[in-house]
């Protein structure tokens, strides 16, 4: 064999990434790139209403229009036995087209199909549609008081959804009643859109078997595999699913969509290729919203700060069917982390979910299922107790954390944190941001009227879901998986249950087996979303790729590692015991000289295996014993003119800590991208709804997400504490910075507004909020 | 109606529809699909490509029509001989790119942008590319991108 350098470890390595050459080139490979022989384009009809009955749809004009083929309602679909969709958790189901009447802005009501984009956009032009207007229902408030009843077709006849609910509910209410202080807050995070900048799109083919070829945006492509054969009663065997590249998901990805039912059944129906891309109007309006969570906060604390008890009462608005993707046994995620960094003795959170007449979601927008509303409310929640015991936030904070030394933690509402150092964050956090400087400079900027705000956060997540005995969608069990074949010459590929959608997994699956095994990882070739060549996984949302997949990878390759060892030992003449993996290579004990590579091990398999199995291939399936829990502590520093409200974010730091990071490149990157989100949120991005249900957003011109010119500047830095129960003690990150950013950005701002005494803004917080918050305020309270 | 386009160098001679939009002539007439939508509102910038050498132009707000005999360069013509232009590059090392989708009207915008000031300053820079939208990378790795773009290509023109 020839000469080979040595091996060497790719942990920790920022390695550039082996994907981007493709998407450099303008060659990456979207949904929409795709084009077919006899490909079809299809349209879809959207009610203009929010609420209203159906009283005829037709078609017939829209099948004159020239290169038109057909038109599809809900009536044919529901002739079908395709009428409905069950929503992933199993708490809803949700019309694919219309049945009836119209229950939001912007709902799928029928389906054109056409040899042309421009002649699909005629055809559904062309159908006309005679609505009867029913009221409409915008408020979850209103929606509680059952006057108008808008799912009849539910065998509960109330809006209301579901009760949740966690932890000592007795218990807290006498600690409430027995604190010393007792703050409480109501405290909203309004309804927002991931809003990638591919919109989601497919293109449905069957071959002359009669086997489905989907090609479609999905976060988790085995779980619609699955979800396609539950609803259609197409054998799973005939159903191929391909995620090809994917321009972004942030959770908008993880559903699947009346237009992908809508794009098969036409493809089924007219024997050819189906093509559907959303429009970016589409997108807003009809596909997975995130949050619209009212909550009710309420801490008590004793004179000294010490928290003693919190509860959270929240009222969510779902909209028209709750089709968020929450694991089953969770319709409201992972709520239960809102007791955050802190040691309460006691906790109770509650959600009641009602149906209104907006589109339909609840989905995790960047964020492990409803984290971000959690992070958000307690680490707000503790800054107005801060205030109102005249304490320090950052004081306040480091009293309650939960110590080094308490982990494994159980929490009051019944997480066990696996790992942290919250108190050696924050300090990182300090003295990297200059908080006593800060300090100062704000005394003196207040003293000449100046308004300066410095905020906190000190969050901590639940991701990786999750463990088999809680954890399953469509009652699959939520593990993940990997395969691994290493090549005679000591390269490979990996194929996994997860798909990137801009997380850089070609390049960190490959760093991992790389490690792993001592080989090169730019010949460690990485495949994912196909789903007749990746193994079973649940896919990639909830920052649960690294923590399960990555998990799964890192331990088939020690598979490979173990096969690998009885063909070292062969080679090199001694026992199986006698070999030990030492600096990227096997070598006999105490013996450095004598040593083998995993390249030659490689070559060896195929060619000399001597009474070993020949090859070198491992699957494994991974189920995690526990969630991980990334923690960090975030500063931001603001200016607000108090003549016009304008908010200018003058310094922002993260400190993360997401146990063992794999590649320094990309877990920065994650960390920028998921700090402008939560600044977009912050003060930027909102879904409103008028009072008679008119979606407001419908653009990106009413939909404001921030560009180049008003995203901040990012500071970064990290601790490691590794997740004591990872194989490689790694924890996920991608949401982290979105989860705990908007608490900062808010404290920072209520913090420069405490000479007016403003105790809260909602978000968004644009610059008319803040200017009415100075001009209502009452100064004698600052 | 016949339009004859000339794109990175090779004319296309088609029949379209007068509606065509230059975004789908080059997608779906060209073969050429590194030029993206991402909104039907001109906001994302997703589908710049350069008109005539130096002009940014968003494509999905020009008709085929429009561009008939004149020249548009794509995201694909960036890279010559197997060599990958110094904007393309430079986003490469400063991890300028995630999922990748507004990657090319990333490209083509700072393309425009350094013919027309081959040393823009951060500022310059962040104004220039405020009509593409990124959902990934925050934009300072993408701001650093250009800049170092800007200095190699200032030390080392590319003919072209």
């Amino acid at each position: 064999m020839s000469i080979e350098a040595t091996p060497k470890g790719s942990m920790g390595v920022a390695m550039k990434r082996k994907e981007d050459p493709r998407f450099l080139q303008g060659k990456g490979n979207y949904v929409d790139d795709l084009s077919f022989p006899g490909m079809l384009h299809m349209a879809i009809v959207r009610s203009p209403y929010p609420h209203a009955e159906i009283v005829n749809i037709d078609g017939s004009a829209a099948l004159k229009v020239p290169g038109v083929k057909a038109v599809i309602t809900g009536k044919d679909l529901e002739a079908a036995g395709l009428g409905w969709l069950p929503t992933f958790h199993g708490y809803d189901k949700q019309m694919v087209l219309a049945i009836g009447k119209v229950l939001f802005q912007y709902q799928e009501v029928a389906a054109v199909f056409a040899e042309s984009r421009a002649a699909a956009a005629d055809g559904a032009e062309a159908v006309e549609v005679e609505y009867k207007p029913l009221p409409v229902v915008a408020d979850p408030f209103v929606a509680k008081q059952d006057e108008v009843l808008l799912r009849p077709d539910r065998e509960a006849k109330t809006n209301h959804i579901y009760h949740w609910e966690v932890g000592d509910k007795d218990k807290t209410a006498q600690a409430l009643g027995a604190a010393e202080k007792v703050i409480k807050q109501r405290i909203w995070f309004p309804r927002c859109h991931p809003a990638p900048l591919e919109p989601c799109g497919c293109v449905a083919q069957f071959d002359t078997m009669g086997r489905l070829t989907f090609h479609v945006t999905s976060q988790a492509p085995h779980v619609y595999r699955t979800a396609i054969t539950i609803v259609t009663g197409i054998p799973e065997d005939k159903i191929r699913v391909i995620s090809p590249d994917i321009g972004g998901g942030f959770g908008n990805k993880v559903p699947v969509y009346p237009g992908y039912v809508c794009a098969i059944v036409g493809a089924l129906k007219l024997g050819r290729p189906v093509k559907w891309i959303e429009s970016r109007t589409e997108n807003l309006t009809s596909t997975g919203f995130a949050r619209d969570y009212h909550m009710d906060v309420e801490i008590g604390a004793r004179a000294d700060g010490t928290v003693t008890a919190l509860r959270v009462s929240t009222t969510a608005d779902h909209g028209a069917f709750d089709a968020a993707a929450d694991p089953t046994k969770y319709p409201a995620g992972m709520f239960g982390v809102v007791t955050g960094s802190y040691t309460f003795p006691v906790a109770h959170a509650e959600v009641d979910a009602y149906f209104t007449n907006k589109a339909p979601g609840g989905i995790a927008y960047r964020c492990s299922f409803r984290v971000t509303e959690a992070s958000y409310a307690i680490e707000r929640g503790m800054d107005i107790l801060a205030d109102e015991l005249g304490m320090d936030p950052v004081e306040l904070r480091r009293k309650n954390f939960v110590r080094k030394d308490q982990f494994p933690y159980a929490s009051a509402l019944g997480f066990t944190y696996d790992s942290g150092d919250y108190h050696r964050t924050l300090d990182v956090a300090l003295e990297k941001i200059g908080y006593q400087a800060l300090l100062k400079q704000q005394a003196e900027k207040r003293a000449k009227g100046e308004l300066m705000g410095i905020g906190f956060s000190t969050f901590t997540e639940v991701v990786g879901a999750g463990p088999s005995k809680h954890f399953d969608i469509l009652g699959i069990k939520m593990f993940d998986s990997a395969e691994i074949r290493i090549h005679p010459t000591g390269s490979g590929i990996v194929r996994a249950g997860t798909k990137s959608q801009g997380q850089g997994h070609e390049t960190t699956w490959a760093q991992i087996v790389a490690e792993e095994l001592g080989l090169d990882p730019q010949n460690i070739m990485v495949e994912e979303g196909d789903t007749d060549t990746a193994p079973y996984g649940l896919g990639t949302y909830a920052s649960r790729s690294t923590p399960v997949a990555g998990a799964a990878i890192a331990m088939a390759a020690r598979r490979i590692r173990e096969r690998a060892r009885k063909i070292a030992a062969h080679l090199m003449e001694v026992g199986e015991g006698d070999v030990e993996w030492k600096d990227y290579k096997f070598q006999v004990k105490g013996v450095p000289a004598k040593s083998v590579t995993m390249k030659e091990v490689a070559f060896a398999a195929y060619t000399n295996p001597g009474q070993n199995e020949p090859g070198l291939e491992a699957t494994q399936y991974y189920d995690p014993p526990n969630m991980t829990f990334p923690h960090g502590a975030y500063v931001a520093v603001v200016d607000v003119d108090r003549e016009t409200g304008e908010v200018k974010v003058r310094r922002f730091l993260a400190v993360d800590d997401c146990g063992t990071v794999i590649n320094p490149l990309i877990v920065e990157g994650q960390i920028h991208g998921g700090l402008t989100e939560g600044f977009a949120i912050a003060f930027m991005q909102e879904i409103q709804y008028d009072k008679d249900g008119n979606n407001l957003n419908t653009n990106f011109t009413d939909y404001l997400v921030p560009t180049s010119l008003e995203s901040p500047k990012w500071e970064t830095a990290n601790t490691v504490t590794p997740s004591p129960h990872h194989p490689i003690g790694a924890k996920g990150v991608g949401e982290s910075p979105n989860v705990g950013s908007p608490a900062a950005f808010v404290n920072a701002v209520i913090d420069a507004l405490s000479p007016f005494g403003v105790r809260h803004i909602d978000m968004p917080i644009t610059r008319d909020k803040v200017w009415r918050a100075i001009r209502d305020s009452d100064p004698a309270k600052g | 109606m016949r339009v004859s386009i000339k794109v990175n160098g090779v004319a296309h001679e088609r029949d379209v529809e007068p509606r065509t939009l230059l975004v789908y002539f080059l997608r779906e007439h060209c073969g050429l699909t590194g030029t993206h939508v991402g909104c039907d509102t001109s906001s994302c910038g997703c589908c710049v490509v350069v008109l005539d050498g130096d002009t940014a132009v968003k494509s999905c707000t020009m008709f085929a029509a429009q561009a008939d005999g004149r020249e548009v360069s794509t995201v694909e013509g960036l890279a010559q001989g197997g060599a990958l232009h110094p904007l393309q590059q430079a986003f490469w090392d400063n991890h300028g790119l995630q999922c990748g989708f507004c990657t090319p009207g990333m490209l083509m915008t700072s393309y425009a942008l350094l013919k027309h000031k081959p040393n823009p300053s951060e500022t310059e820079v962040r104004e220039e590319l405020a009509g593409n939208l990124c959902r990934c990378t925050g934009y300072n790795n993408i701001v650093k991108a250009v800049r170092q773009a800007a200095e190699t290509l200032q030390a080392a023109p590319v003919q072209k």
